[in-house]
């Protein structure tokens, strides 16, 4: 079975979540003696697509025609659905990103595939069946859904499979498709985004923060110990409620999940809801003024202490760690 | 403006998720259900829109009859009628096409979804809907602003957001920022009992996937515990044991 991975490019440039899900699809190709193709949509530089090959795509299809430069969710899904007819796929793997989660059921629609999104993990295959594990009730548990379906469409989380270099090259191929009349009915007017920070859905190492901060004029600190680290910045709930910090950095049921190799939580209780955002990190450490906080409960590695002694002083521990 | 918003019907978020039958089925015993917290942030959007602008709100709901209440705690909350389709909703695909079904029936403006629901979290039913009736959709909006035939939408990005213009209808999944979440008044809840609310039958869907199996996350072992005055102890079990830096 042949699959198609999409390759979402952020500013021309391929993230380490698009190489995580050619992998990822590279795998499935492989399980299932098929072919690996990409498809990228947008302004990349030939050598940056090449890349793919790297990580096991064998071809990629290259969609470059102006009117679809930026993200028009409805078009880049019919993109997608002609790429996979053309490369003769029948499962189709993107990220799980912002786009990916607007783009996947469209697909899926538009090729009468199964769904399986937030994805953790590589689909166990029993003839044309797939059961793939993904994340259910935002973090506090794990389903085991089957792909029923004969075309397939998965939507893999960042941080949930690892990179796998085959050596391979990808040969570049234009790709027009035809697109429908209602595919170009939005309009991008304008991007934010900052270009200088690791943004928090896959970031490897969050630090975060929570009420125990006090005001937001405190987060100097915590700004600093993340840029040690080369890590994104998150916090709790009511911290962004009550802006201290943007809405965009908030973890858990009801805010960001992530999944990072460390997260690091610093004056945040551990409330079930905070908790459900963050307990598929890999190592989590907690730093709280109090013993009984129940976010020690789920930590790795804690330290019962003052914020605003311990973070300075673990920030420089750091830097002279990194240092050496 | 007449606009439809889609509510689902969750665990309350202090629940303890257990399952039962060798992890097949989602135990309920004990659960408190709630409407979807990012479904009353599409709901407080659509009153405040009827209420500068005129026009209805629809609230729909695709579940057995123990959804009732938060169906009426939607009327409650201001909404004008409710719709529930009589079925359990099997998965999102499902659940899409029993709304799709209702939505191509009663031309809508503007449907709006909660960005995901937070107990199979897909954020699947707007992008699917979308799909089905060949409008539009954003899965997850910041801010939403209707002027005229469009709307200004901010749509959320990794590290940031994206400003969109939207022809109207069309079907967006809305998250924080997008309204104050409102909580039914008195007079709200007392209208609500007279608010109508049908109940429909379901059309059929083919079945493209099932949950065959449920986990809960392993637990963690033991906190190992560092002094806080000897943070270079904790920087060497991240490096070292840990791995991570
Ligand atoms: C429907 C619903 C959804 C929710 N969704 C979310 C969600 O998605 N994410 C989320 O985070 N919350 C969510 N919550 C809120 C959640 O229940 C908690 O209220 C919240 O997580 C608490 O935030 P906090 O830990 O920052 O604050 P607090 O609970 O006030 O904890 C502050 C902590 O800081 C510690 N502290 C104080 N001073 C210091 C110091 N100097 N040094 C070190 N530590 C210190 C304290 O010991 C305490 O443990 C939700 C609640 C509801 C009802
Ligand atoms: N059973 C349902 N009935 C009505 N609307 C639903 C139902 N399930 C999900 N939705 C809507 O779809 C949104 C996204 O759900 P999901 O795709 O499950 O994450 C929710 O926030 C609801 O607005």
């Amino acid at each position: 079975m042949s699959v198609l991975v999409y390759v979402e490019n952020t500013d021309g440039k391929f993230k380490k979540s698009v190489y995580e899900v050619v992998s990822y699809a590279k795998a499935i190709a492989d399980s299932t003696g098929g072919s690996l193709t990409a498809v990228s949509i947008g302004d990349v530089a030939d050598d940056e697509l090449q890349s793919l090959g790297k990580y096991g795509a064998s071809g990629v299809l290259n969609v470059s025609s102006g009117q679809l430069k930026q993200f028009i969710n409805q078009a880049y899904a019919s993109v997608i659905a002609s790429a996979a007819e053309k490369a003769g796929a029948d499962t189709i793997v993107l990220s799980n990103s912002f786009s990916g989660k607007g783009l996947a059921p469209r697909v899926a629609a538009k090729l009468g595939a199964a769904l399986a999104d937030g994805a953790v993990g590589l689909p166990e295959i029993n003839g044309s069946t797939f059961k793939i594990k993904k994340t259910a009730f935002s973090g506090k548990a794990f389903a085991q859904v089957e792909l029923l379906a004969g075309k397939k469409v998965i939507a893999l989380n960042p941080n949930s499979f690892e990179l796998r270099e085959n050596g391979g090259s990808a040969s570049v191929t234009a790709f027009e498709p035809a697109l429908g009349s209602q595919d170009l009915a939005t309009v991008i007017n304008e991007i934010v985004r900052a270009t200088d920070k690791v943004s928090l859905p896959d970031a490897e190492i969050v630090v975060s923060a929570g009420r125990g901060m006090k005001g937001p004029e405190n987060w100097g600190m915590i700004e600093e110990l993340a840029d040690v680290l080369g890590a994104a910045t998150a916090c709790s709930k009511p911290v962004s409620d009550a802006g201290w910090r943007p809405h965009s950095e908030h973890v858990g049921q009801t805010g960001i999940a992530v999944s990072p190799n460390l997260y690091i939580a610093i004056g945040i209780s551990g409330a079930i809801q905070h908790l459900a955002g963050v307990s598929s990190s890999k190592t989590i450490v907690v730093i709280n003024k109090d013993p009984e906080a129940p976010f020690f409960k789920v930590a790795d590695y804690g330290i019962v202490g003052d914020a605003f002694e311990v973070v300075p002083k673990l920030t420089e521990a750091i830097r002279a760690h990194k240092g050496n | 403006m007449k606009i439809l918003v889609c509510v689902s019907n969750v665990p309350d978020t202090t629940s303890k998720i257990t399952f039962s039958d060798n992890n097949t089925v989602f135990n309920t015993a004990g659960v408190q259900y709630i409407v979807n917290p990012y479904d009353e942030i599409a709901l407080s959007k659509a009153i405040g829109l009827v209420e500068t602008d005129g026009g209805s709100v629809t609230v729909i709901n695709v579940g057995d009859a123990s959804t009732e209440a938060s169906i009426r705690k939607a009327l409650a909350t201001g909404a004008d009628d409710a719709v529930r389709v009589n079925a359990a909703p099997r998965d999102a695909w499902f659940v899409a096409n029993q709304i799709a079904s209702y939505a191509k029936a009663n031309n809508f403006d503007l449907i709006l979804t909660g960005k995901e629901s937070i107990d199979y979290n897909g954020s699947q039913v707007a992008s699917y809907l979308g799909e089905l009736l060949d409008l539009p959709s954003v899965s997850s909006a910041k801010k939403i602003d209707i002027n005229g035939n469009s709307a200004t939408v901010e749509r959320e990005i990794e590290g940031g957001k994206e400003v969109i213009t939207v022809p109207l209808p069309f079907v967006a999944g809305t998250g924080e920022g997008v309204a104050e979440a409102r909580i039914p008044n008195m007079r709200g809840i007392m209208s609500a009992r007279t608010k109508p609310l049908n109940v429909v039958e379901p059309v059929a869907v083919a079945e493209l996937s099932k949950i065959v199996e449920y986990e809960t996350p392993a637990p963690r072992s033991s906190v190992t515990l560092v002094d806080a005055g000897n943070v270079d102890e904790l920087v060497a079990l991240l490096h070292n044991k840990a791995r991570v830096i």
